[in-house]
């Protein structure tokens, strides 16, 4: 135990951004703690035995948007780092199916069996996309200029991102409009025609968010999905050896390596504040920790909510971080198999299990789930995102065995009367069924069942209101929004306390960004 | 020697009707996709036997995986006039021409040949899938625009000999069939269109059948062509030959204005050697304006062939103590040229030439180093080191044999 020690930094939460924001801080020379409150380490990128036998990435499920400087910085393929792709998407239907994999000639062919038109849209469509999230991403990398009152360096770094903008064609100028306004239907409409192709697209413009695929700015969220790359390919989903919690197990590693504590249970009750000013941090047991500076790896709510009383904070910034918006959307059923599911379209273990399989038959399937979700209700038929971790990496589970992992949406945190247990298994009995619609064998391999709700996803992983990003990635809540105007730079109201998880800039996914800025920008300041 | 049952394979890649003949006689077991369809690289150990079948002989080779759209209807001329660059409104009935066509900008999409098949009804081939474009355009014209992909089956003749097997087989004589015509006879009982072209730029024909007559037409020309010196060719000798024949490649020469990332990768007809299929008295075609303009400007580049001059190419690797390292295939690795020490060019495409015994390249060129005679500097790698030897700007094409357009009759 650390005892009386001071730090020069206390980060709460060991989360991967906060343990990112440590790593940094300790390769920098500094002397960090990481405080984090459950038995293990990880946030939402965790991996735990939850069924004897089968290892599950309980929350969090996939790598996409993790920065290739931090991997290479902290030196994570050294500490554990192995990502694995998810090579293909496969939306079953009830009597056919779409599957979409790395090879173009592949996927081309097997759009073309729906619609030859699309085929050919689809080969145009991702380099499209791919050069605009290029234009985009630079914006993802930039610490938020303060557009109230801002410095020299505020602006040259504003004129730096317009310039980015110069690489795109008129053309390509035009989509980018479009993706900043546009629903993802009506988006996709202007390409496509073939509805399920149109609907797992329209997919990725709704996770996480409480938007449908018909509500505007959801085209938006499916741009972020495609800024994601690993090794230099854009739009390339990998899945972690170990699942995401063996992610955070090699950031954790690598800060301990550049000199870290890192300590488990040990839940933070209060930021201690002196004169306007963060000394230190007091645990539920009642110790204390002296430090410089604290930061919270903690959504914004908690943060300034929970860690801090509203009197320390400008008015002002207390209604804004109220208003923030951190509707919980979705949940996660995770499943310990006896085998693997025998999906009624494509019978078989195929190819088309190594990757994600979409439950978007349609539209009107997401928007009707969507439906549910408004008035208070969890999905009859969910959206669903399901992986079978234990294809690509039979470690996951005993031999012949799997695991399944199930993103679920939508299951509102506002459900009508609350949940409870009884509300929980009418929502797991939900997600089977749906999945018995298109692998009818589903209900009679299941050896375990976990469903986590939003308000499970609160009380377990403290992500308030169960929102997986920390805070909705719309427009209004991102760069010099996030999460709020003139505190979007990692800084907070209150001197020496700053934030450093997936409720900053550049928001949420396992990227390791907002850890690696938030620690860059209070470098700089030290220095 | 038995080929039955040597070998059984699985592929997720398409299979031309003519698989069931070509994966047998294919002895190397090289294969390349050619749109999504599994093509031979090569049928035997060497492709040199099969370079030697398209120049001296007959070569047989599978090109079913071209893309082909079927265009029909009374605006079908008034459309294709728009579309491509060339003045369909001349050509004839079982006339074929070649032609690029642009985007608005003036930036080739793609080029391929249009055939006209009757009044109203024209095929277009092309590289990569077009229909998408091809509908954006034709909306409101009274013509229907019909994917002739799968459901039209082709292969090359191509050779000198290619026109005595064909006037074995057919049941009219090829003797009149002029350069870039086609007609429809029959094998038999087999209904089958040729015409007199090719991607060799030697004599040689085209012939589309109904993919059901695929098998029976294969083995009648094999048959009737074995004393001709018939030889099923790949995709490795063809490549030599349209490089010697100065034939522009889709995603090797060139890239589509329709997935060029960037501006800089898009090329008008006249930056590709094309200028003379460009027709501005034409009323009007996509690109034209933007093509007007480039004319009074002048084109940025030019495409030009090469030939890598062999003295100093063999100092080069004397100096290293080996005998001259030609690429024994074709290459497709973007190659630098520069004068002085400016880059001023790049090849895309380069080969040895077997039967004009010159190394031979296409290249992109800044127009003002791009005359006839033009003297550049071509990177060169000898024995891992970098080294630039001289490549002088010649004629395309730099193989061109009278045969190619001669008729007997």
């Amino acid at each position: 135990m650390p005892g009386v020690k001071k730090y020069d930094a206390i980060v709460i939460g060991g989360g991967h951004n906060g343990l990112t924001a440590a790593a940094y801080l300790s390769r920098a020379g500094k002397k960090v703690l990481v405080l984090e409150r459950r038995y293990i380490l990880g946030g939402a990128a965790v991996t735990e035995e939850i069924f004897p036998g089968f290892k599950f990435s309980v929350c969090s499920y996939v790598v996409s948007l993790m920065k290739p400087n931090v991997m290479r910085e902290l030196m994570l393929p050294k500490f554990g780092l192995e990502l694995l792709p998810l090579e293909s998407t496969f939306t079953p239907l009830d009597n056919d199916y779409l599957l979409r994999t790395a090879d173009a000639d592949q996927t081309y062919r097997e759009i073309a069996r729906h619609s030859l038109r699309d085929a050919e849209a689809y080969t145009r469509f991702g380099p499209l996309m791919g050069q605009i999230g290029m234009a985009v991403r630079p914006i993802l990398e930039t610490i938020a200029p303060n557009p109230i009152r801002p410095s020299l360096s505020d602006l040259s770094k504003t004129k730096k991102l317009l310039d980015h903008f110069k690489t795109l064609s008129s053309e390509q100028f035009e989509y980018l409009t479009k993706l900043m306004t546009m629903s993802s239907a009506d988006f996709l409409d202007e390409w496509f025609e073939y509805e399920p192709l149109k609907a797992s697209m329209a997919a990725s413009g709704i996770i996480g968010t409480f938007m449908g695929p018909r509500s505007p700015g959801s085209a938006y969220v499916m741009l972020h999905h495609y800024m994601g790359d690993i090794d230099g390919a854009f739009r390339a989903w990998g899945f972690q050896r170990g699942g995401t919690g063996a992610v955070s197990m090699a950031i954790a590693r690598s800060a301990e390596y550049f000199g870290a504590d890192i300590m488990t249970e040990a839940p933070v009750e209060k930021v201690i504040v002196k004169n306007g000013k963060a000394v230190g941090v007091a645990l539920e047991n009642g110790d204390e920790y002296k430090s410089d500076i604290v930061i919270s790896g903690l959504d914004p709510k908690l943060s300034f909510l929970k860690m801090v009383d509203e009197s320390d904070l400008p008015s002002d910034f207390v209604t804004d971080i109220k208003n923030f918006r951190i509707r919980g959307s979705s949940g996660k059923v995770n499943l310990a198999l006896d085998g693997l599911p025998n999906f009624t379209c494509l019978p078989g273990d195929g190819h088309h299990l190594r990757g994600a399989i979409s439950i978007s038959p349609s539209y009107d399937h997401l928007e009707k789930a969507y439906d549910d979700a408004k008035y208070g209700n969890f999905s009859k038929e969910p959206y669903m995102d399901i992986i079978l971790p234990s294809v690509l990496d039979p470690d996951m589970a005993p031999p012949g065995k799997h695991v399944m992992s199930c993103f679920v949406q939508y299951a509102p945190y506002d459900i009508k009367g609350g949940w409870n247990d009884q509300k929980r298994e009418a929502f797991g009995d939900a997600v089977i069924n749906t999945i018995a619609r298109f692998a009818p064998n589903i209900k009679d391999i299941i050896l375990h069942r976990q469903v986590l709700t939003p308000a499970d996803l609160e009380s377990t992983f403290g992500l308030t209101e169960g929102n997986i990003f920390h805070g909705e990635l719309s427009l209004q809540q991102l760069f010099t929004m996030r999460p709020a105007v003139k505190w979007a730079d990692y800084t907070t109201p209150i001197k020496n306390y700053f934030r450093c998880g997936s409720g900053t800039h550049p928001g949420g996914g396992i990227t390791g960004s907002p850890g690696e800025m938030a620690a860059k920008k209070i470098l700089g300041i030290w220095s | 020697m038995s080929y039955e049952n040597q070998f059984t394979a699985h592929t997720q890649l398409k299979l031309s009707p003519f698989f069931k003949r070509t994966s047998k006689l294919n002895e190397s077991q090289e294969w390349r996709r050619w749109s999504g369809f599994l093509a031979a690289t090569n049928y035997e150990l060497h492709h040199e036997n099969e370079y030697f079948a398209i120049r001296t002989k007959a070569a047989l080779l599978d090109i079913t995986p071209l893309k082909k759209y079927i265009i029909e209807g009374p605006d079908s001329q008034r459309f294709l006039n728009r579309l491509v660059t060339r003045n369909i409104s001349i050509c004839k009935v079982g006339q074929v021409m070649y032609t690029p066509w642009c985007d608005e900008e003036g930036k080739v999409i793609d080029d391929g040949t249009v055939q006209r098949l009757s009044e109203n009804k024209f095929r277009i081939t092309s590289a990569e899938p077009n229909l998408n474009w091809i509908q954006h355009n034709a909306t409101g014209m009274d013509l229907t625009v019909r994917d002739d992909s799968v459901s039209t089956a082709a292969l090359a003749l191509q050779g000198p000999n290619s026109r005595d097997i064909l006037n074995e087989v057919a049941s009219d004589s090829l003797d009149s069939l002029k350069f870039f015509w086609m007609m429809d006879t029959t094998f038999g009982d087999i209904s089958v269109s040729i015409s007199r072209t090719g991607y060799t730029g030697d004599l040689g024909y085209e012939i589309w059948m109904d993919p059901k007559d695929a098998i029976a037409v294969w083995d009648l020309l094999l048959d009737k062509g074995k004393s001709f010196g018939i030889t099923p060719t790949g995709l490795q000798a063809l490549d030599i030959a349209r490089i010697e024949a100065g034939l522009i490649l889709l995603d090797v020469d060139y890239v589509s204005s329709r997935h060029a990332l960037i501006e800089s990768r898009k090329s008008s007809p006249y930056e590709l050697g094309l200028g003379w299929a460009v027709k501005m008295k034409k009323k009007d075609f996509i690109g034209k304006a933007a093509l007007e303009a480039e004319v009074v400007r002048g084109p940025e580049w030019d495409f030009v062939g090469i030939e890598i001059q062999w003295h100093e190419l063999e100092k080069h690797f004397r100096k290293a103590g080996l005998a001259p390292g030609l690429p024994s295939t074709a290459w497709r690795t973007s190659t630098p040229l520069y004068k002085g020490s400016k880059q001023v060019g790049y090849a895309t495409s380069g080969a040895w030439s077997p039967i004009l015994k010159r190394y031979i390249a296409l290249a992109h060129v800044k127009s003002e180093y791009a005359d006839e005679g033009s003297e550049l500097m071509f990177e060169l790698k000898v024995e891992h080191y970098r080294k630039l030897t001289p490549a002088k700007v010649v004629k395309t094409p730099f193989f061109d044999p009278e045969r190619k357009r001669s008729c007997l009759a």
